[in-house]
């Protein structure tokens, strides 16, 4: 019988004929842990009483929720952190080079990898078709003094999308729609694979989106087989000889399949206070725009600036609303500058903060006052989120927060498409 | 094992940020600091009252959300001897097991805040001493039983030197 892509990737990683729901000890090639969640495994490391990794060069720390530190205790946790990687020799990050999942998409994740990582949002990766999923710090900890970790080989949903996406309608309002039909558990334990035309023409960064998101609706991960949009991304940052062709077989076995036209797809909006409460931006009714926020490992890429910027130019936020964009990674900041792109936020009003989380996981730059809304392109909306359970956030893409942030009030973008 | 205590009844979608708030982020080196904090944004009293023993139960995908470990591991140091809701998040249930506080799926609508429970976790066996109803629950993988039963992920690596399960 044929096999899913997880089913492939964890069969070459095991050495084992595997199928959906087996169990199995995985070799890993990628580990990543962030500032958050890094102290703890370091800390679970030593309690194991291991002192080397196996694989220093597939190990990536960085310093992306707080950066810089906003406090004593966080900037003591970079510490641990910095000595753990100058220690053992993997990969360190500091502040200002960007959030975890867009340099490892940048820089490490490839077709057939797996990726495990202590922060939830890890199967990012499975854009780039690696198997990629969250953990928690001592999994993580485990991954990297064993090389290795354990699975249940997770089933798939098949997601097939056809048509074309209308201008002013993103991947975004895309993953958006999915999650508010298949519920925030509708994938848990289960792999989601995206397919169809519409995904298939879909360039990478849009493709980060989605596969970002699928631990929403609970995924494990959420993947994509290897194409030219993969290999052009591979490319663009000096990795092409990481290309590998992976798809699933013919007749894989699926748990489900779910069909999606893009083509009536509309601008669509997460309400307080779950990620599954969606609804197209033009039903949501009167929402004020006290903060915008445009950055996170969701949707701080380049493209997501250019798509901002070109709908600021030469116009000024509300004065009513605060805008902060935080660019996901030092090369998206360089590039930002270099295409006038930051000149037109400042003019427009925003804020540019140093890449990273910024304030998406509330513990800086950014925190909402009670009773505020907040218009953000990240990807949880969850009670307290932004660092205040008296805020209330609304997800979006990158074009309805542009919108919103110029008329002071959650607004439908497809006026400047 | 036999477990016994009282019932803290939260709803549905009690994710790891009202479990492990963000604004006390830097408390995250500080676990028993950060466990007077554990799930205070869903009941404020919760932290302060839940006596040793006590279970902790949700309604549908318990603990969704971010991978911080420190979510399962403020709820054991707050004294919570199992967590029980009507399903978990991925994350979080795999978390739970690593560092050994029993998880346990059923449905949940019958037990009621303040109920004294009896769990009998290898029959799978619920007894609400309260109310006399009796639930059973499935047991967990065995996979997971044997990380469980070793006292979590770090004993059971200690103890093997490897993974053992099967
Ligand atoms: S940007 Fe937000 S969701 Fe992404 S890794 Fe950072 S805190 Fe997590």
């Amino acid at each position: 019988m044929g096999k899913t892509i997880s089913e492939k990737i964890l069969s070459e990683h095991s050495g084992r004929d595997l199928k959906a729901d087996d169990f199995a000890i995985v070799k890993v090639d990628l580990c990543l842990l962030q500032d958050g969640t890094g102290p703890l495994a370091v800390r679970q490391l030593e309690q194991l009483g291991i002192k080397e990794v196996v694989n220093p060069q597939g190990i990536a720390v960085f310093l992306d929720h707080a950066a810089p530190s906003p406090r004593k205790e966080l900037s003591n946790d970079h510490i641990t952190l910095r000595n753990f990687a100058r220690r053992t020799g993997c990969y360190l990050f500091d502040i200002g080079e960007g959030v975890c999942h867009q340099v490892m998409s940048e820089m490490f994740t490839s077709p057939g990898d797996v990726l495990v990582g202590a922060d939830s949002h890890t199967c990012t990766g499975g854009a780039l078709g690696a198997f990629a999923t969250g953990m928690g710090s001592t999994d993580i900890a485990v991954a990297m003094g064993l090389g290795k970790t354990w699975f249940r080989v997770p089933r798939t949903i098949k997601v097939v999308v056809n048509g074309k996406f209308r201008p002013g309608v993103f991947a975004k309002d895309f993953m958006l729609f999915l999650i508010g039909t298949l519920g925030a558990e509708g994938a848990t334990y289960k792999a989601i694979e995206f397919t169809g035309e519409a995904m298939e023409s879909l360039p990478m960064p849009e493709r980060l989106v989605i596969s970002n998101m699928a631990v929403e609706a609970g995924a494990k991960a959420g993947i994509f087989a290897s194409d030219k949009m993969t290999k052009a991304y591979l490319k663009l940052h000096g990795r092409e000889d990481k290309y590998k062709e992976l798809r699933s077989d013919k007749d894989a076995k699926y748990d489900k399949e779910i069909d999606i036209e893009v083509d009536k797809l509309v601008p669509m909006v997460s309400m307080p206070h779950t990620v599954d409460n969606t609804k197209p931006v033009e039903k949501a009714g009167k929402v004020k725009a006290h903060q915008v926020f445009i950055g996170s490992c969701t949707n701080g890429r380049i493209e997501d600036l250019r798509v901002v910027a070109d709908i600021w130019k030469g116009k000024k936020r509300d004065t009513d609303t605060r805008v902060i964009v935080t660019p996901a990674s030092k090369d998206v900041y360089l590039l930002a500058a270099k295409e006038g792109l930051i000149e037109t936020f400042v003019e427009f009003g925003a804020t540019v903060t140093t890449p990273g989380c910024g304030a998406c996981v509330g513990v800086h730059g950014g925190i909402l006052g009670d009773g505020e809304n907040c218009i953000a392109t990240s990807n949880r909306n969850f009670l307290g989120r932004m660092g205040n359970p008296k805020g209330y956030i609304y997800l979006v893409s990158p074009a309805t927060a542009a919108a919103s942030a110029i008329k002071g009030e959650l607004a439908d973008p497809r006026e400047y498409f | 094992m036999i477990l016994r205590g009282k019932v803290w009844k939260f709803g549905d979608n009690i994710s790891t940020d009202l479990i492990a708030p963000g604004r006390y982020f830097h408390l995250r080196s500080d676990l028993n600091e950060l466990a007077k904090h554990v799930l205070e944004d869903a009941d404020a009293e919760f932290a302060k009252k839940a006596g040793k023993g006590d279970f902790v139960v949700g309604g549908r995908n318990f603990g969704l959300g971010s991978s911080r470990e420190h979510a399962p591991t403020i709820i054991k140091i707050a004294g919570i001897s199992c967590v029980i809701a009507k399903s978990f998040a991925r994350i979080f249930f795999r978390n739970a097991i690593n560092i050994g506080l029993p998880v346990i799926e059923c449905d949940t609508d019958k037990l009621a805040a303040g109920d004294e429970l009896e769990i009998d976790l290898e029959k799978g066996v619920i007894k609400d001493l309260t109310s006399k109803v009796q639930l059973k629950f499935a047991p967990l993988p065995k996979a997971m039983t044997q990380i469980l039963s070793d006292g979590g992920l770090v004993e059971h690596i200690k103890k093997h030197g490897d993974f053992k399960i099967e």
